[in-house]
Formats: C-alpha cells, sequence, structure tokens
C-alpha cells in the first residue's frame, strides 16, 4: 500500500471512528478490494477457498476489533495483519496448508475486482443466530432497509435494532473465530 | 451474501467502538493486583518476621526482579493485543539481566558450601504450588483482555500475559516465602512462572482465536 492511500484510508477511518457513515462505507470498499484482488494473486486458478470468503471475513473482523488500531498509526499494517491472519483461518477451515503469506496491497486494483456470486460461508453463519437478530441483520444488510425502516417494519425500538444489528454481528464473527466455522 | 450487503450492515453499526484498549486493561490489570491481592491476604499474609526481612537485600531483591518482571511483560502483552504493533521484547530482558547479575552477587557472597542448601531452600513445594495458584486470577483476566483485542498470535500472547501473571504471583508470594537467596528464586520462582507461561500459552492457543 502507498503512504499515499494509507493516508486517504486513515483519514477514512479516523473519520468512520467518528460516526460518519459515508467514510466508513468508503473505507470497506476499499479495503475490501485490497483485500479481493491480494487473495485473488493468492490463490491463482483455485476456486477453494472462495477469495469472497477471506474478504468478508476480514471486513468482519476489522468491523468488530476497529477498536484495536491507533488513530495515530498508519492503517496499512493493520489491515494487512488481520487479512492474512483471516486468510490463514479461512485456508485452516477448508483444510488447506496454513503456511499463507500475502504481498502487499496493490494499490490500483482497489474496487476493480467484482466479486463473484455465490452462496457465502456468512450466508450459513446467517442462520445461526437467533429469530431477532436475522431478521435485523437481513433487513439491512439483503434488503437494504436503515435502522429507522427496519424499526418500523419490526415493530421494533430504533435502539433495539441497533443492539441486535450489533449483536447478530459479533454473533457471525465469533462463529468464525471457532475452529469449524 | 454479497459484499455489499455486509458492508451495509457494517455501517449500520459504525461509530465510536463501545470498548477502548486502554480502559480494557485498565480493568484487566487493575483486577488481576486485586484478585492476587486478596487471595494473597485471604490465604497467606505475610511471613511473620517481615519487619527484619525488610531490613535486608536478599528480601527487597526478591521484589525488585518480581516487579520488572510483571511491569516488562505489561507493554508487550498490550501491543500483542493489536495487530501489527510491535512488541518491545528486549524490555522482558530485565527481569533476567536482574537475576543473572544477583547470582553472581550472591557465589561472591557466599561460601560454596552454602550454595546447595541456598538454592534449595525450605519452601520449594510451597513456591511452586502457591505462585501458579495465586496467577491464576490474573492470568484469566488478562487472557480475557486479549480476547476482547485481536492478538495475531494467540499462543504467544497466552505465554506472555502467563509471564506477566506469574511475576504479579511472585511479587505477593515473595512476603509470604521465607526462603531469600537468589539462587532459590532463580531456581523455584523460575520455575513457577515457567508453569503459568506453558498455561498461559496452552489456553491462548485454545481461547484467543477471533
Amino acid at each position: 500500500m502507498s503512504p499515499e492511500t494509507d493516508a486517504r484510508l486513515s483519514e477514512l477511518l479516523r473519520a468512520a471512528l467518528g460516526g460518519d457513515e459515508a467514510a466508513y462505507d468508503r473505507f470497506l470498499r476499499d479495503v475490501a478490494g485490497l483485500v479481493r484482488a491480494a487473495a485473488r494473486r493468492r490463490l491463482g486458478v483455485s476456486t477453494e477457498p472462495d477469495p469472497e470468503d477471506i474478504v468478508q471475513e476480514t471486513l468482519l473482523a476489522i468491523h468488530m476489533k476497529r477498536h484495536t488500531w491507533r488513530p495515530d498509526g498508519p492503517v496499512g499494517p493493520w489491515v494487512h495483519a488481520i487479512a492474512r491472519y483471516k486468510m490463514i483461518d479461512v485456508f485452516r477451515r477448508k483444510g488447506r496448508v496454513v503456511t499463507v503469506d500475502i504481498d502487499d496491497f496493490v494499490d490500483d486494483l482497489a474496487g476493480e475486482e467484482a466479486e463473484t456470486v455465490h452462496e457465502r460461508d456468512i450466508e450459513r453463519a446467517l442462520q445461526g443466530l437467533t429469530d431477532g437478530q436475522r431478521e435485523v441483520v437481513s433487513a439491512i444488510s439483503l434488503e437494504g432497509r436503515s435502522i429507522a425502516e427496519t424499526a418500523a417494519r419490526l415493530n421494533m425500538k430504533e435502539n433495539a435494532v441497533r443492539v441486535a444489528l450489533h449483536r447478530g454481528l459479533a454473533a457471525i464473527a465469533t462463529r468464525f473465530g471457532k475452529s469449524d466455522g | 451474501m454479497k459484499t455489499d450487503d455486509l458492508i451495509r450492515a457494517m455501517t449500520a453499526d459504525a461509530g465510536k467502538p463501545a470498548v477502548s484498549m486502554r480502559n480494557v486493561w485498565l480493568v484487566a490489570l487493575g483486577g488481576a493486583i486485586l484478585i492476587a491481592a486478596a487471595v494473597f491476604a485471604l490465604f497467606l499474609g505475610p511471613r511473620p518476621d517481615i519487619a527484619a526481612a525488610a531490613e535486608t537485600s536478599r528480601f527487597l531483591f526478591k521484589f525488585v526482579v518480581t516487579a520488572a518482571l510483571f511491569t516488562s511483560a505489561i507493554p508487550v502483552l498490550r501491543a500483542l493485543a493489536r495487530p501489527a504493533d510491535a512488541a518491545p521484547f528486549p524490555l522482558m530482558l530485565a527481569a533476567p539481566s536482574l537475576l543473572l547479575l544477583a547470582i553472581a552477587l550472591e557465589l561472591v557472597a557466599l561460601p560454596q558450601a552454602q550454595w546447595r542448601p541456598a538454592l534449595v531452600g525450605t519452601n520449594a513445594f510451597y513456591c511452586l504450588t502457591l505462585i501458579p495458584l495465586l496467577g491464576l486470577g490474573p492470568l484469566a483476566a488478562m487472557l480475557a483482555a486479549l480476547k476482547r483485542g485481536a492478538p495475531t498470535s494467540p499462543v504467544l500472547a497466552g505465554a506472555v500475559a502467563g509471564l506477566a501473571a506469574g511475576g504479579l504471583a511472585a511479587i505477593f508470594y515473595a512476603a509470604y516465602c521465607t526462603d531469600d537467596s537468589p539462587l532459590f528464586v532463580a531456581t523455584w520462582y523460575s520455575l513457577a512462572v515457567l508453569m503459568l507461561t506453558v498455561l498461559g500459552a496452552v489456553a491462548g492457543r485454545m481461547v484467543l482465536r477471533w
């Protein structure tokens, strides 16, 4: 990752931690592009594991562990370390060799490679949530509803929607932390 | 689920994280010290001749070396909880260096015939039992803190947590134990701390995945 990219992503994540949702969206999309490109380069022609599983689990780990980033430091090495950890985890779960290393991120591929679409491990993990959590996570992610819309539709308080969303994402992340996924 | 959908959910859950690692460590280390102090006060207590012992450099040295181990492990532990943070491992040479220096001085101070009795002491069994027991609660507190973080080397992080817990337990145990020779400390305290280190490494492997 070039110093310019690092500075831009650091700025985005700092803004995101301050509550800027648009900055967070931009940050996650850019990181998704970087991790996707790195995972594809690492996997070559192999389709197992699916690189998108690595992308999604890395993003989820970044989200749940964003308090472990030092806002006064660079963001690239932190993202890289998490991506590497998650890649090893995905490989291990698929029964592949775990001596994984990923190259440094290549800037210009960010966001350019489209993802392939089929059922993800996260989709299966979604089935492990409580009914309430699954409804909320599905409404916001798959149906693209806002917190307010989801609250109105499910007849819940907005705060309860936020809590269910957070717990649902945490439960999915925890599930991936376990060896069998 | 497409990655776009997932990003939408995470963006809706964005904002300031509920925890900071600074607070996590404040609670964990404060808790660890309180647990060790409570177990010490309830089950051990200071040795009867502590006032007289406090006049001797051998007794005081036990606190210097155990406190050095505990305090030097903390910044390493904190770094290991953050991905890509550089852990200041050389700090952890402090306690072993102090111990080597004390051993050298002790070998000069003591006639050779007393080396063996000083090393064997009278409390070796207690030392090997009580330090690990005093350290169990603190180790659990530190593992819980690591779990809130993101340790990319779970086994190493668990081992350093064991070292830190061992150092903390040994500070309290030193006030109870009547063996003060650096030869005793180097042998039995080290072995007891090693037990906690191995336990921490094994526990780290089992509980610190994320």
